[in-house]
């Protein structure tokens, strides 16, 4: 597809460029289809199969399509005393899915991560990369209502 | 009390990181100036006097480090600002790069003019968004004043692997591949980014050097701990009443930081252990914690520095599910390319697992110590060899909770 070509084509002269694609790429549609690989191995000039082992690699990059706003609850152990089980607890049944679930309407996916670097206040999650500190479980409604 | 010396953390809150402007009339860049001044091998002399040590874990001297790649001749040389920040419970680089992006600019600069390198990376975690806006926005204004002269920066963002902060991982990251770690040596300064010699460092690391250039090497020589000096910056986490980060010279003791700074223990209860250094630092019982926190001082009761991070655990945890938790992101992050790791976190998961279940027994407490002094010989790179530390830590200091567990 032209369309992932014109994403990566930038980043075929920045050296080590390829992640840097996939960034752009996921930033469109928040997964790196099997055609987007494709395509930036051609474009980088590396077999697919290397391409394929960079998109695997990173856990930032997906190569199953995921809902429009990624949740990341934090599991890192500062966060796991502070009770990250029971914001999962709360995620789960507000959203009714399970970690690594997409919601049916391609909203929401929920994702486990460890330390975002956002500990001052814990447990952390994270939505579309943009940090809750000290979340606790009666808020999940609350915050998930900023993204209706 | 132990009061927080503010170094690198100088302009916190003082100057808007957003203008280099205000940088500028805080002093900024006369480091960089006096540096370029001076010859090359000189500000290498002024850094290995100083005594700075890698604030990111192993605590190699900086100057010797840039003296290696200083005395390669090669066409081409990088420094490398490792702002990778995964180890768990740490944000101390954040803070420096969100709040003085260009303190991190200026040191990387005066590297670049130490050892003769032109083209600078910062490597920044995937999870800092704003920080790669900032220093972006920080190394277009330094640009357009002129201030870089002819030292480029470009910030390159990480996408989510905890071994990307292992140095030669961290390149190979930079030049597009898995981050896998390299068999060493040589060592990055010698042949490191596209072979070429190179210095990573910390970002507290780099923010460091101004004020060495600025203040001299016996000033900085002069603050903390002997062979160690300087100030480190600290983040708090876990049961303790002020979750906050602090400064504080090196001879800061760990009672100091858990009860002063930190204010103690929540709901008056009672302290348990403190992990430093982040998740694969060694667990610290309350006998230990008059300790100073220096690198080499920690290294005697079988404890780290690391990163800076303090995890506080109170009477009431369970350690060893809480290690449990900890031998999860091990297997997790395990890059899978030498064996040792991929198997031994692994296993070293799934027994503890079996302890936490209260399905274990002592054979398999006394086999997970096997399998880590196994790891800490065997590993390629320091994750799989640090892997091991709290559960051997917890088994050593806290056994009695571990039999407690096992049938
Ligand atoms: C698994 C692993 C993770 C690491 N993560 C980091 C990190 O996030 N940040 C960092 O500065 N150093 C990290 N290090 C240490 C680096 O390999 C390296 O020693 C450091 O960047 C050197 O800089 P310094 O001398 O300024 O400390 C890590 C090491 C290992 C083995
Ligand atoms: S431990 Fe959860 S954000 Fe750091």
């Amino acid at each position: 597809m032209a369309e992932f070509k014109e994403i990566i084509m930038p980043f075929k002269n920045t050296p080590g460029g390829i992640i840097q694609a996939f960034h752009a790429v996921q930033k469109k549609i928040n997964y790196l289809p099997e055609n987007a690989i494709i395509d930036a191995a051609e474009v980088f000039g590396i077999p697919v199969k290397e391409a394929y082992g960079v998109a695997t690699f990173y856990s930032y990059f997906s190569i199953k399509p995921r809902g429009k706003y990624i949740i990341r609850i934090c599991e890192s152990a500062p966060c796991h005393v502070a009770g990250a089980a029971e914001i999962i607890a709360s995620l789960e049944r507000e959203l009714g899915i399970k970690i690594g679930e997409t919601t049916g309407d391609g909203k929401f996916t929920m994702e486990l991560t460890e330390c975002v670097g956002q500990c001052q206040a814990t447990p952390v999650i994270t939505i579309n990369g943009k940090p809750y500190a000290g979340v606790t479980p009666q808020q999940v409604a609350e915050i998930l209502a900023e993204y209706e | 009390m132990a009061e927080e010396l503010r170094l690198v953390l100088k302009n916190f809150g003082k100057i808007n990181p957003l203008k280099v402007e205000d940088y500028l009339s805080a002093g900024g860049y006369k480091s960089l100036e006096k540096a370029r001044s001076m010859n090359p091998l000189e500000v290498v002399e002024v850094m290995k006097k100083s005594g700075l040590r890698g604030r990111g874990g192993a605590g190699f001297n900086t100057g010797q480090k840039w003296f290696f790649a200083h005395n390669i001749q090669a066409d081409e040389k990088f420094v490398v600002c490792n702002a990778d920040e995964g180890e768990p419970g740490t944000y101390k680089d954040r803070i420096i790069m969100e709040n003085d992006p260009h303190i991190v600019l200026e040191g990387m600069a005066i590297c670049g003019h130490a050892i003769g390198a032109t083209q600078g990376y910062i490597y920044c975690r995937g999870e800092y968004p704003g920080v790669v806006d900032t220093l972006n926005t920080a190394i277009a204004q330094a640009k357009e004043k002129g201030l870089l002269g002819d030292f480029n920066i470009e910030v390159r963002m990480g996408a989510g692997a905890y071994v990307c902060g292992e140095e030669t991982a961290l390149i190979e990251s930079i030049e597009g591949n898995r981050g896998e770690p390299r068999f060493r040596p040589p060592y990055p300064p010698v042949a490191g980014l596209w072979q070429k010699p190179t210095i990573v460092n910390n970002v507290e690391t780099f923010a460091n050097v101004a004020q060495i250039i600025e203040k001299g090497a016996e000033w900085f020589a002069g603050i903390g701990a002997k062979s160690f000096p300087g100030t480190k910056v600290l983040t708090l986490t876990g049961d303790i009443n002020k979750k906050i980060f602090i400064e504080v010279p090196t001879d800061t003791t760990i009672k100091e930081v858990v009860f002063g700074f930190g204010g103690g223990i929540p709901d008056g209860k009672k302290f348990k252990a403190v992990q430093i250094g982040g998740t694969s630092g060694g667990f610290i019982p309350e006998e230990f914690i008059e300790t100073t926190i220096d690198f080499d001082s920690m290294r005697k009761i079988e404890a780290t520095l690391g990163s800076g991070a303090v995890f506080v655990i109170d009477e009431t945890r369970d350690i060893v599910d809480v290690v449990t938790r900890i031998a999860k992101f091990f297997e997790h992050e395990s890059c899978g390319k030498c064996a040792p790791c991929r198997e031994g976190t692994m296993r070293v998961h799934l027994l503890m697992d079996r302890i936490n279940d209260g399905k274990g027994s002592q054979a398999d407490v006394a086999l997970l110590k096997k399998l880590s002094r196994v790891m800490a010989s065997a590993c390629l790179c320091g994750l799989g060899q640090a892997a091991p530390t709290p559960v051997v830590t917890t088994i050593n200091h806290f056994g009695m909770d571990y039999h407690a567990k096992v049938q």
